[in-house]
């Protein structure tokens, strides 16, 4: 099998999963929407306009569906052994791990799908070019996001404590293209000029790079026996 | 197998004795930065803070270089003994951290009238610490010694390449952190900005008695993590 090919069939296998139970989907939009109305609640009213917090509030939805989505995808594999069988199958392990990667990225952007359009509706923000710009600044963090946390999860769905263990390991590493993204996408809707906003883009391309290469590295390390 | 009880003890001894040596070159180093070394002008008696603070940020950031390096070496190796040494330097390196995250705000409240900042190197440690406190929550979970190092090792590593990462956000995110004077390379031109050669020595002398304390703790921590893996291999066969 090539490598594409491998890759593909790893990640149609997770998706059709997710879709035919549609629980873990289901479940994980309406946490993006709670997180929003946690986060209106959670402000004292009148104080802090919604526009303001706007950015924020999608970066931290955006961090903590991811790890919701993260934390399923090997839980996945360790039921009905389903791990052993794809180690089993002639695939190699990079392919195993792109294959992960792609489909936990494809999920967090269906659930963004609903969670996104809702957050602009909620914290009043106007619709044009800039949330375009802001929903490529989300794309580009979440590739990274989900490269650090896809090696991660593999390793702690293979403990006992993996649904509490994924966030502690995860979030420091998120701290950085979380930084980029939120002062990227602030800039973005008070239309300030591209230069300021490139810098941010850098980072966060050059933080995809560096997590997809040695994420790629070290995956299959962690998934051999 | 490569792990040998009798080089554990030897290394707990020999870690002992450096430690005690490193101890008792603190105690000099206090004398000499409170004794011997001028009062600084402006900031005064806090100013101290800097013969103890910058060399303890210096040795957990040596401590978590070692570790990244020697978790590449395990994944490369898989001998037990670059896994111990992995854990060691993170324990050690969690220690100096902690140093620097408490000396930091001591220093602060005097100095800019707060206890926590936010400023970028504080923040950068905060970040580390938090970084190989998920480090060992992960060796705690995993039961099986080799599964353990291997999933510690990849750990290692990832937080050795955040470490730019960290580093830029900090930066940008604010700057309020006194400027290095000891290797700054503005300072070489004005000679107002030089540090006086007896603060310079006190310095120095407390990056040499930090350095020890690191070698001095790792070593003995290298012995007691390998006395455990011997218990557990014992454990298990």
């Amino acid at each position: 099998m090539s490598f594409l090919r491998a890759v593909i069939v790893i990640m149609a296998k997770d998706l059709r999963i997710e879709a035919r139970q549609r629980t873990a989907l289901l479940t994980t939009v309406t946490f993006a929407i709670l997180v929003q109305l946690i986060f209106v609640f959670a402000r004292p009213a009148g104080e802090l306009a919604l526009s303001v917090i706007g950015p924020s509030v999608l970066w931290v939805m955006l961090t903590f569906s991811s790890i919701v989505v993260l934390n399923r995808g090997f839980l996945l594999e360790r039921e009905h052994g389903a791990l052993d069988g794809i180690l089993l199958a002639p695939v190699s392990r990079v392919a195993f791990f792109w294959g992960k990667w792609l489909a936990n990225t494809l999920l967090v952007l269906a659930v963004l799908a609903v969670a996104f359009p809702l957050w602009v509706l909620f914290f009043g923000l106007p619709v044009g070019m800039a949330l375009l710009g802001v929903l490529g600044t989300v794309v580009l963090a979440l590739a990274g996001f989900t490269a650090a946390g896809t090696l991660f999860s593999a390793m702690t769905a293979r403990t006992r404590y993996a649904e509490l263990l994924l966030p502690v390991l995860l979030l420091p590493f998120l701290i950085p293209p979380l930084f980029a993204g939120t002062s990227g996408s602030l800039r973005l809707l008070q239309g300030r000029p591209f230069e300021e906003i490139a810098g941010w883009l850098r980072i966060l391309v050059i933080y995809d790079v560096a997590f997809l290469a040695l994420a790629s590295l070290l995956f299959p390390h962690v998934v051999d026996e | 197998m490569t792990l040998d009880s009798a080089a554990a003890t030897r290394s707990i001894r020999r870690g002992r004795l450096l430690t005690l040596v490193a101890l008792l070159g603190l105690a000099g180093l206090y004398v000499l930065a409170i004794q011997f070394t001028p009062t600084e002008r402006f900031q005064g008696l806090a100013q101290k803070i800097f013969y103890v603070h910058p060399p303890a940020a210096y040795a957990m950031q040596l401590a978590f270089v070692v570790t990244g390096v020697t978790s590449a070496l395990y994944l490369w190796l898989r001998d037990p003994r670059l896994d111990a040494v992995a854990e060691a330097s993170a324990e050690v390196g969690m220690w100096m951290g902690a140093i620097v995250v408490i000396t930091g705000p001591i220093w602060g409240r005097p100095a800019w009238g707060v206890w926590w900042a936010w400023d970028p190197r504080l923040t950068f440690t905060l970040i580390e610490l938090m970084v190989f406190a998920g480090y060992f929550a992960l060796r705690t979970a995993v039961q099986e010694p080799e599964e353990r190092a291997k999933f510690a090792a990849v750990v290692g590593i990832t937080a050795l390449v955040l470490v730019p990462f960290n580093h830029l956000t900090v930066y940008l995110f604010a700057s309020q952190h006194p400027t290095p004077v000891v290797l700054d390379p503005s300072a070489l031109g004005s000679p107002d900005k030089k540090l006086p050669p007896a603060m310079l020595r006190t310095f120095l002398t407390g990056m040499g008695v930090f350095t020890l304390l690191y070698l001095g703790f790792v070593m003995q921590r290298y012995g007691i993590g390998v006395r455990r893996l011997i218990r557990e291999y014992d454990h298990a066969s």
